[in-house]
C-alpha cells in the first residue's frame, strides 16, 4: 500500500518557501553588488616585456614607467571607473616567445589588451598573432613597421613616433651643421634597416650622400674590426646601436679615431642606460645625439617632464632617484607612460566594457587625433594618424657638453610628417 | 683605409681574439683530453669569469688597477673552486659516463646561466681596464725620397689589448712547463694515457679529475676576467666562446694542447681579417666549413693522434 502523494498546501510547507523567497530577496543587493562586479572588474592590460635578453635594460625601465603610469591612472579612478591591472609577461626579447606571449594574454590572462613591446623583431613576430586573436596591440617600438603597413589593424603605436619621422627630421640638421658625406653605422635588424632607408633617403634629399652603410649584428661584442669600412673623406658618423654591447661599441669608435674624430651624430640608442660620463666616452664632447626625450632635466624643463620624472622616479641626470648608476632609457620610456593614457582615452570613448568591444576600442583610438602636451602626454604634444596607427611628435637634438646632453634643437612636428603608406581603416575588423 | 694599415689592423683585432680564445680553448682541451669529458658548461664558466670580474673590481670600488688585480687573482680560483665542487658532486657520481656528462654539463650550463640571471640580472656591466692608452701606429708608404713613415687614420691598439695578447702567451706557456716538466702534469698526463694504469701506479686519478675540471674552468675564467675590460660582463656572454673553443679543440685534434694554440690563432686570426674584409658572418661560416671539412678528412684534427 502506497501513501497517495499530497499536492495540498500545507501550513509547513508554505512557511518554507515563503523563508526561501525571503532569503533569496535578502540576498539581492548582493546580486546587483555581483552584476556590477563584472564591469568594476579591472581592466586587464597584457605587458608584453623585454625582461630578459638582448632588451633587458629597456624591459626594465618599461616596467617601472608603466608601473608607474598604471598607479597615477588608478588614483584618478581607473578607466571607466575600472581599476587597471598591468599583467607582466618576459618575451625575452625573442620574436617566438613575442607571439606566445600573446596568445598567452588572450587564452591564459583574458586581457582586454595588449601592450609595451619594444624591439622590432619581436613587434613583427607577435603583431600578426595579435591580429589573428583580435587583441588591440598597442607597440612602443619606433619601428617603422605599424606605419609602413606591414602589419594589421589590431596593431598601433600611439605612443612613440617612428623611424622614419625621426630620420627624416634629423637629416636637415646633419646636413646643415654637420656635413653632407655620411657614413651610417646601425644594428643589422629590422629597426636598423629603417634607419638605413630613411636616414639615405632624407640626407639625399638635403643634397648629401651616404658614403658606406656599416650593418653589425645587435649580438656582436667586439666592433674594431668593422670601423675600417669607414671611409677616409667621410664628414658625418651616424650611428644607432642596441643591445647589451652599446658601451663597448661606443668606446672603440673612440679608441678607433683617436685624436682626429669626424664630426659624429648618434642616435641615443647608442647609449641609452648608459651614463654619458663612463670612462673612455670623453671623446663624445661636442658630438651630437637625437633624442626621443631629453634624458637631462633641461633648464626650460616643463612641468609636465617635472610631475613624469618624479612618478616614475628619475633624477635631473635621467638616472634612477635610489641608485644614481643606474641609468633609464629616458629618450624611449615615455612612450609607455603615454600609450597607457592612449589606451585610458580610447577605452573611455568606446565605453569599452569588456573584450567584445575591442573593435570599438580600435576605431576609438584611430578617432584621435591630437593630444595636448600634458601630465598624459609630457614629451610633448602630437598628432596621432588613424590610418596609418601611427603618432608623429617633436623630436630632440643634444650636443654632448662637459659629460651631459644639452637641448640644442628641437624639431616643430610637420617636420617629421610624410605621406601615408597604408589606411588600416579599410581592413575589417 | 688602405690596404696595408687594414691588414694590420685586422690582424691585431684578431690576434686579441686569438689570444683570449687560446686560453679558453686549452681549458676544454685539457679537460675533454684528459678525462674524456665534453664540457658543454665550458662557456658559462667564461661567463661567470666574467661576472665575477665585476662583482669583485665593483666591491673594491676605489681603485681599479688594484680591483682588477685581485680579480685577476681570485675569480679564476673561485671558478675554479666552483668547478672542482660540481666535479665531485656531479660528474664523479654518474662514473663520467660520456653520454651522460654531456647532459650533466648541459645542466650545469643552464644552473650557472639562470642563476646569474636571477642575482647579476640581465644587464652588461662595464669594468674599467687598469691601463688603457691608446696607440697610434705608424705604417710605411713609398715617396719619391725612398721609405717614409706614417701615422694612418685609425691604425691603433690600445694598450690594455697588447697587454691581453701578452698575458694569454704567459699563461698558455706556464701551462705547458706544467704540463711537461712537473710532477702534477707527469701525472695528469699518465692519468690521460691509461686511467687504470695510473691508479695501479697510485696516481690518485679522482683528485686528478676533480683538479683537471677546476684547471679547466678556471682557464675559462681567467680568458674571461682578461677581456671583459674590452667587452661587458653578460649573462649569455657564453655561448660564443663555447662554439668557437669547440671549433678550435676540433680542429686542433682533441686533447693536443699546442694543437689547440695554433688552431685559436688561426682562427682568432681569420676570424679578425675576414670580418674586416668582408663579413663577420662569413667568418664564422669559413670556420664552421674548417671543421666540417676537418671532421671528413682528417677526423683526428691536425695535430691528434688517432685512436681506435
Amino acid at each position: 500500500m502506497t501513501k497517495p502523494k499530497t499536492t495540498q498546501t500545507t501550513r509547513r510547507g508554505a512557511l518554507k518557501t515563503l523563508a526561501l523567497g525571503g532569503g533569496a530577496a535578502a540576498t539581492l543587493p548582493l546580486w546587483a553588488r555581483y552584476t556590477s562586479a563584472q564591469t568594476a572588474a579591472p581592466v586587464k592590460v597584457g605587458f608584453q616585456v623585454h625582461r630578459t635578453g638582448i632588451g633587458a635594460a629597456y624591459g626594465r625601465w618599461y616596467d617601472r614607467t608603466t608601473t608607474a603610469a598604471a598607479a597615477l591612472i588608478n588614483e584618478q579612478g581607473g578607466i571607466n571607473g575600472r581599476p587597471i591591472e598591468i599583467v607582466a609577461e618576459d618575451d625575452g626579447t625573442d620574436p617566438k616567445r613575442g607571439a606566445e606571449v600573446v596568445e598567452k594574454f588572450v587564452s591564459q590572462h583574458q586581457c582586454d589588451v595588449g601592450f609595451g613591446t619594444l624591439f622590432s623583431h619581436v613587434v613583427i613576430g607577435s603583431a600578426p598573432r595579435a591580429g589573428e586573436l583580435k587583441l588591440p596591440y598597442f607597440v612602443v617600438s619606433e619601428g617603422h613597421h605599424v606605419a609602413s603597413g606591414m602589419l594589421n589593424r589590431y596593431t598601433l603605436q600611439p605612443g612613440i613616433t617612428d623611424v622614419k619621422s625621426q630620420v627624416q627630421a634629423m637629416a636637415p640638421f646633419v646636413a646643415e651643421n654637420l656635413g653632407k658625406k655620411v657614413t651610417m653605422i646601425f644594428p643589422d635588424f629590422a629597426f636598423g634597416h629603417d634607419h638605413r632607408d630613411f636616414f639615405t633617403a632624407a640626407i639625399e634629399a638635403q643634397g648629401g650622400e651616404v658614403l658606406e652603410h656599416i650593418a653589425i649584428p645587435p649580438t656582436e661584442t667586439s666592433f674594431t674590426k668593422y670601423f675600417p669600412k669607414i671611409p677616409r673623406d667621410t664628414e658625418v658618423i651616424y650611428h644607432v646601436m642596441v643591445g647589451p654591447a652599446v658601451l663597448t661599441f661606443v668606446k672603440e669608435l673612440g679608441e678607433f679615431f683617436g685624436p682626429s674624430r669626424p664630426e659624429i651624430f648618434g642616435f641615443i640608442d647608442s647609449l641609452e642606460a648608459v651614463d654619458i660620463a663612463s670612462p673612455g666616452l670623453e671623446f663624445l664632447d661636442g658630438t651630437y645625439f637625437w633624442e626621443g626625450n631629453p634624458r637631462y632635466a633641461q633648464d626650460n624643463q616643463s612641468d609636465y617632464d617635472a610631475f613624469f620624472r618624479a612618478r616614475v622616479g628619475v633624477d635631473a641626470n635621467g638616472a634612477s632617484i635610489s641608485d644614481p648608476k643606474d641609468v633609464s632609457t629616458y629618450a624611449h620610456m615615455f612612450g609607455c607612460w603615454e600609450t597607457l593614457h592612449v589606451i585610458k582615452a580610447g577605452m573611455e570613448a568606446a565605453g569599452y566594457q569588456s573584450a567584445a568591444d575591442r573593435g570599438k576600442l580600435i576605431e576609438a583610438v584611430e578617432a584621435i587625433e591630437e593630444m595636448p602636451h600634458s601630465n598624459a602626454y609630457p614629451q610633448g604634444a602630437k598628432i596621432f594618424n588613424g590610418k596609418t596607427h601611427q603618432v608623429f611628435g617633436h623630436q630632440y637634438i643634444s650636443k654632448v657638453v662637459d659629460g651631459k646632453l644639452l637641448l640644442v634643437h628641437t624639431t616643430s612636428i610637420e617636420d617629421t610628417l610624410y605621406p601615408d603608406e597604408v589606411d588600416y581603416t579599410t581592413q575589417p575588423l | 683605409m688602405d690596404f696595408g694599415p687594414y691588414l694590420m689592423l685586422a690582424t691585431l683585432e684578431g690576434a686579441v681574439t686569438a689570444a683570449v680564445l687560446a686560453l679558453t680553448a686549452s681549458g676544454l682541451a685539457l679537460v675533454f683530453g684528459i678525462m674524456r669529458v665534453v664540457n658543454v658548461a665550458h662557456g658559462e664558466f667564461f661567463m661567470l669569469g666574467a661576472v665575477l670580474a665585476w662583482w669583485v673590481t665593483d666591491l673594491m670600488g676605489a681603485t681599479p688597477v688594484l680591483g682588477f688585480a685581485i680579480a685577476l687573482v681570485v675569480v679564476p680560483l673561485m671558478v675554479a673552486a666552483l668547478a672542482t665542487f660540481a666535479d665531485m658532486t656531479i660528474l664523479k657520481r654518474i662514473n663520467y659516463d660520456p653520454e651522460r656528462t654531456i647532459v650533466a654539463t648541459i645542466g650545469i650550463l643552464y644552473i650557472l646561466q639562470q642563476v646569474t640571471l636571477m642575482t647579476y640580472g640581465p644587464d652588461a656591466r662595464p669594468v674599467t681596464a687598469p691601463f688603457n692608452t691608446r696607440l697610434a701606429l705608424p705604417w710605411f708608404e713609398r715617396t719619391e725620397d725612398g721609405i717614409s713613415l706614417y701615422w694612418p687614420w685609425g691604425l691603433s691598439i690600445t694598450s690594455y689589448k697588447l697587454a691581453v695578447i701578452g698575458a694569454a702567451g704567459g699563461v698558455l706557456l706556464g701551462l705547458w712547463a706544467v704540463m711537461k716538466r712537473s710532477r702534477l702534469g707527469l701525472m695528469m698526463r699518465a692519468t690521460e694515457q691509461d686511467r687504470e694504469m695510473a691508479l695501479a701506479f697510485g696516481i690518485p686519478v679522482e683528485r686528478i679529475y676533480a683538479l683537471v675540471f677546476g684547471m679547466g674552468a678556471g682557464l675559462a675564467a681567467l680568458a674571461a676576467v682578461l677581456v671583459v675590460p674590452i667587452q661587458q660582463a653578460h649573462y649569455l656572454m657564453g655561448g660564443d666562446p663555447l662554439l668557437l673553443s669547440f671549433i678550435v679543440v676540433i680542429i686542433g685534434g682533441l686533447g693536443s694542447l699546442p694543437g689547440t694554440v695554433l688552431a685559436a690563432l688561426l682562427i682568432g686570426l681569420s676570424d679578425g681579417i675576414i670580418s674586416v674584409f668582408f663579413s663577420p658572418t662569413l667568418a664564422k661560416i669559413l670556420a664552421t666549413l674548417l671543421v666540417a671539412m676537418l671532421l671528413v678528412f682528417r677526423p683526428q684534427g691536425m695535430f691528434g693522434e688517432r685512436r681506435l
